[in-house]
C-alpha cells in the first residue's frame, strides 16, 4: 500500500467532492475506506495497491472529470 | 473533446458572453431578429457545453449536481424556443462559476500562504565535506545541511556550527528575529535573515513542527460542525428533490417554462458554500496570527464560553520566580551572602535558583553535614557556622528568635504573595527575602478584553498556597483563585462547572502538568511553545506561548460564528425571496433568478473574506 497525496484545481462547488470521491472510490486497486478529499485545500488523499494501479492511472481518472491534477505525491 | 471543453471554459463563457452581447446589439440598432437569435442559439450552445458534460459525469457516478439541474433547465428553454433565457441562464453559470472560483481562492489564500513558507530544497553535506543542493524530501534525519542568509531552514534541526538570527514568523505569527547559536533549535519554514549556520536534521518532512501545523490547519478547514453536516446531507436530497418538484409541475401544469424555472430557483449555491467559506476564512485569518483554531466545532464552543479557567504559573505568570524584595538584619551582610549562596548551590529548588540569580557573584564557601528539613528548608554548616535556609516553619525548629520588625516584614511579604526565603546565621535572622513570580506582562490588559468579549467568569487554580494565589487573584482582578490544588483537584473542579452548573468552559494552561484539564474543559487551550503534546491534545493552540493571543481568539471565533449565521440567513433569505416572487408575482424569470442565485454566492464569499481582515479592536 502507497500513500498518495494528490494537489487538483482549486475545487468550488461542494458537489465536485462528491464526483471526484465516488469516482476514485471506483477504481480497482484504490483502498476505498482511505479516500478524502479535502475541498478548502483542494487535495485528495489515499491509499492504493500500486501492483493493481498506478498512481498516473488514478491522476487520468481524476483529470477524466475535468479537474486538472497540478501535483501528485507519493509515499 | 471533453477534456478540451472543460479546459477552455473561461474561454468558453468569454465567448458565449460576447456573443449574447453582439446579439442584442443586432437587435436594438439593426432590429434585425434574425441574427439576433442565431447569436444566442450559437451562445446557448457554447455556454451548455461544459455544464453539460459536468453533469453527465455527475450522473455517472449517480451524483445529480447543480450541473444536472441547469443543464434540463437550458435545455427545455430551448425547446420551447426561448434561446434569450438559454444563453442567458448558461452564461450567467459559468460566469459566476469563474467569479467563485476566483474568489474562493481569496478566502483560502492566507492557508495558501502558510503553506507555500514551506521549504523545497536544502543545501545537503555530501562526503566529501562539500554542499550541494537537493529536494527537501530527499533530507533524512542526521544529515548536516547549510542554511545561508535569506534561505529557509528545510527541517527541523540543531545549529552545530555558525551563528544568525531567525525570523520564525511561519511558527509563531510573530516576525521578531530570534538569535541562534551553536546547540539552539531551529525549525522548518522559518527564515535565516542574516549569518550562516550548520544544522544537524532531527525531524524531516511531516514530522516537522511546521509540518504538523500545515497538517493540522488543513484538517481543521475540513472538519464539520453539526450544522455543517446536516446542510450536506440536506443538499444531498435537495437538489434530486428540486427535479422531481420540477418534473411534478410540468406534469400537472404542463406549464414548461414554470418547471424549468423551478430548477434554476432552487440551486442550493449559497447555502452549501456560506458556511465552510466563514471556517475557512477565519481559520485562515487565526493561523496568521499565531492561533490555531482546530476544527469548527471547536469555533462553536469557544464563541459560547462563559468561563475561562486559567493555570497559573507559566500561563498568567512567568513561571520564572524572582527575588523581588529583601531585607537583612545586623551587620556582614556580605559573608552571609556568601554563606547562603554556597548553600543554595547544592539545591535544585526553583526559589533556590531565585536566590542564587539576585545574589549574583560571590565568595563561595565549602558547605559540610547538609540536612534537608522536608517543607521547611535546608540547614548545612559552612565556616563553621550552622546556616539554616527556609521558611518560617524551619526558623522555628531552629529556635530563631525574630525581632518584632521581622516579625511585620514578614506579614507584609507574605500579604503581597511572597514565597519566603529566611536566612540564620547561629540561631540568628539575618537575611529575609520575597520571591515573586512575575505576572506576564499585559496580562491584565488581556484579561480586561476577554471580560469585555463576554466571559462571565476568569478562575485561576493553582497548586501553589493561598496567599501567592490571593495575590495574583487581586492584582488581575479574578473572579475566583484557588491555590493549593493538585492536578486532579482542578479536573474535578472543572467537572462540577461542565456537568453540574452546565456551563462552557475553557481552560488554559502550558500543558505540562495540567492536560487532563485541557482535555476534559470544553475547550482546551494551550501555551504551546511548540511542543507536540500540547499541540495535539488541545483544540486551540497559541503560538509561542503567547498569552496576548487570546483575546484575539475568543473575538476571531465570535466573528465566525457570527459571519457563518450572516451567510445562512443570505442564503435563506434569497431563496425564499425567490419562491415568493415566482408564486405571488410574474416579475421572476429564469435568467433573473440565475442572477439573484450567482450575486448571493459571492455574497456569502465576499462576507466570509472579512474574516481575513478581523483584527480585535
Amino acid at each position: 500500500m502507497k500513500k498518495a497525496t494528490i494537489q487538483l484545481e482549486t475545487l468550488t462547488c461542494p458537489s465536485c467532492m462528491q464526483k471526484i470521491d465516488k469516482a476514485v472510490k471506483s477504481l480497482e486497486g484504490v483502498d476505498q475506506e482511505s479516500v478524502n478529499v479535502l475541498f478548502n485545500s483542494s487535495k485528495v488523499k489515499l491509499n492504493f495497491d500500486e501492483e493493481k494501479i498506478s498512481i498516473a492511472q488514478i491522476e487520468n481518472a481524476i483529470a477524466a472529470l475535468g479537474y486538472e491534477v497540478k501535483k501528485s505525491q507519493v509515499s | 473533446m471533453q477534456r478540451l471543453i472543460l479546459k477552455n471554459k473561461n474561454r468558453i463563457t468569454l465567448i458565449s458572453g460576447i456573443l449574447i452581447a453582439l446579439g442584442f446589439i443586432s437587435k436594438w440598432t439593426m432590429d434585425n431578429p434574425k441574427l439576433f437569435e442565431g447569436a444566442l442559439i450559437i451562445a446557448s450552445i457554447f455556454g451548455i457545453a461544459p455544464v453539460a458534460i459536468q453533469a453527465y459525469q455527475a450522473l455517472k457516478v449517480k451524483v445529480v449536481s447543480i450541473d444536472v439541474l441547469v443543464t434540463i433547465a437550458v435545455v427545455g428553454a430551448f425547446f420551447i424556443r426561448n434561446f434569450e433565457e438559454a444563453a442567458i441562464v448558461a452564461f450567467l453559470f459559468l460566469f459566476g462559476a469563474f467569479l467563485e472560483q476566483r474568489t474562493l481562492n481569496k478566502t483560502r489564500s492566507a492557508i495558501k500562504e502558510l503553506t507555500e513558507m514551506a521549504p523545497e530544497s536544502a543545501l545537503k553535506q555530501r562526503e566529501d565535506g562539500e554542499f550541494e543542493e537537493v529536494e527537501v524530501d530527499e533530507v533524512e534525519v542526521g544529515d548536516v545541511l547549510l542554511v545561508k542568509t535569506g534561505a529557509k531552514v528545510p527541517v527541523d534541526g540543531r545549529v552545530i556550527s555558525g551563528e544568525g538570527s531567525v525570523n520564525e514568523a511561519s511558527i509563531t505569527g510573530e516576525s521578531i528575529p530570534v538569535a541562534k547559536e551553536k546547540g539552539s533549535k531551529v525549525y522548518a519554514g522559518t527564515i535565516l535573515d542574516n549569518g550562516t549556520i550548520q544544522i544537524v536534521a532531527e525531524r524531516v518532512g511531516e514530522d516537522t513542527t511546521f509540518g504538523k501545523i500545515i497538517e493540522l490547519v488543513e484538517e481543521a478547514q475540513e472538519s464539520k460542525s453539526e450544522a455543517e453536516r446536516f446542510i450536506d446531507r440536506f443538499a444531498k436530497y435537495y437538489t434530486p428533490a428540486v427535479l422531481v418538484l420540477a418534473f411534478i409541475v410540468w406534469l400537472f401544469s404542463r406549464d414548461l417554462e414554470l418547471a424549468i424555472t423551478i430548477l434554476v430557483l432552487g440551486c442550493p449555491g449559497a447555502l452549501v458554500i456560506g458556511v465552510p467559506v466563514s471556517n475557512v476564512a477565519g481559520i485562515g485569518n487565526g493561523a496568521r496570527h499565531g492561533v490555531l483554531l482546530k476544527g469548527s466545532e471547536v469555533i462553536s464552543d469557544f464563541s459560547r464560553l462563559d468561563t475561562m479557567v486559567f493555570d497559573k504559573t507559566g500561563t498568567l505568570t512567568e513561571g520564572k520566580p524572582a527575588v523581588a524584595e529583601t531585607e537583612y538584619y545586623g551587620d556582614n551582610i556580605e559573608e552571609v551572602l556568601g554563606y547562603l549562596a554556597s548553600v543554595e548551590r547544592e539545591s535544585d529548588h526553583p526559589l533556590a535558583k531565585a536566590v542564587l540569580e539576585a545574589i549574583g557573584a560571590t565568595k563561595f564557601s565549602t558547605v559540610e553535614a547538609t540536612e534537608v528539613v522536608k517543607g521547611g528548608g535546608i540547614v548545612a554548616r559552612v565556616n563553621g557556622h550552622r546556616i539554616a535556609v527556609g521558611n518560617a516553619a524551619l526558623m522555628e525548629r531552629e529556635k530563631v528568635d525574630l525581632s518584632a520588625k521581622a516579625r511585620a516584614d514578614l506579614a507584609r511579604f507574605e500579604k503581597k504573595g511572597d514565597s519566603l526565603v529566611l536566612t540564620a546565621v547561629d540561631g540568628r535572622l539575618k537575611v529575609l527575602m520575597g520571591v515573586r513570580d512575575r505576572i506576564r506582562p499585559g496580562v491584565k490588559e488581556d484579561l480586561r478584553k476577554l471580560k469585555k468579549l463576554g466571559v462571565k467568569n476568569l478562575i485561576m487554580l493553582s497548586g501553589d498556597n493561598q496567599g501567592t494565589v490571593d495575590a495574583v487573584g487581586r492584582e488581575l482582578g479574578l473572579t475566583e483563585a484557588r491555590g493549593n490544588m493538585l492536578p486532579e483537584d482542578k479536573a474535578a473542579y472543572l467537572k462540577r462547572l461542565i456537568e453540574e452548573e452546565g456551563q462552557i468552559v475553557a481552560f488554559v494552561g502550558d500543558g505540562v502538568n495540567d492536560s487532563p484539564s485541557l482535555a476534559l474543559a470544553n475547550i482546551g487551550v494551550a501555551m504551546g511553545g511548540g511542543t507536540d503534546v500540547a499541540i495535539e491534545t488541545s483544540d486551540v493552540v497559541l503560538m509561542n506561548s503567547d498569552f496576548s493571543r487570546l483575546p484575539h481568539a475568543l473575538g476571531l471565533t465570535k466573528a465566525i460564528a457570527r459571519n457563518m449565521k450572516q451567510n445562512i440567513f443570505i442564503a435563506v433569505g434569497v431563496v425564499l425571496f425567490l419562491l415568493s416572487g415566482l408564486l405571488f408575482s410574474d416579475w421572476v424569470n429564469m435568467s433573473l433568478g440565475m442572477l439573484v442565485h450567482e450575486g448571493s454566492i459571492l455574497a456569502v464569499i465576499l462576507n466570509g473574506m472579512r474574516l481575513l481582515r478581523y483584527r480585535l479592536r
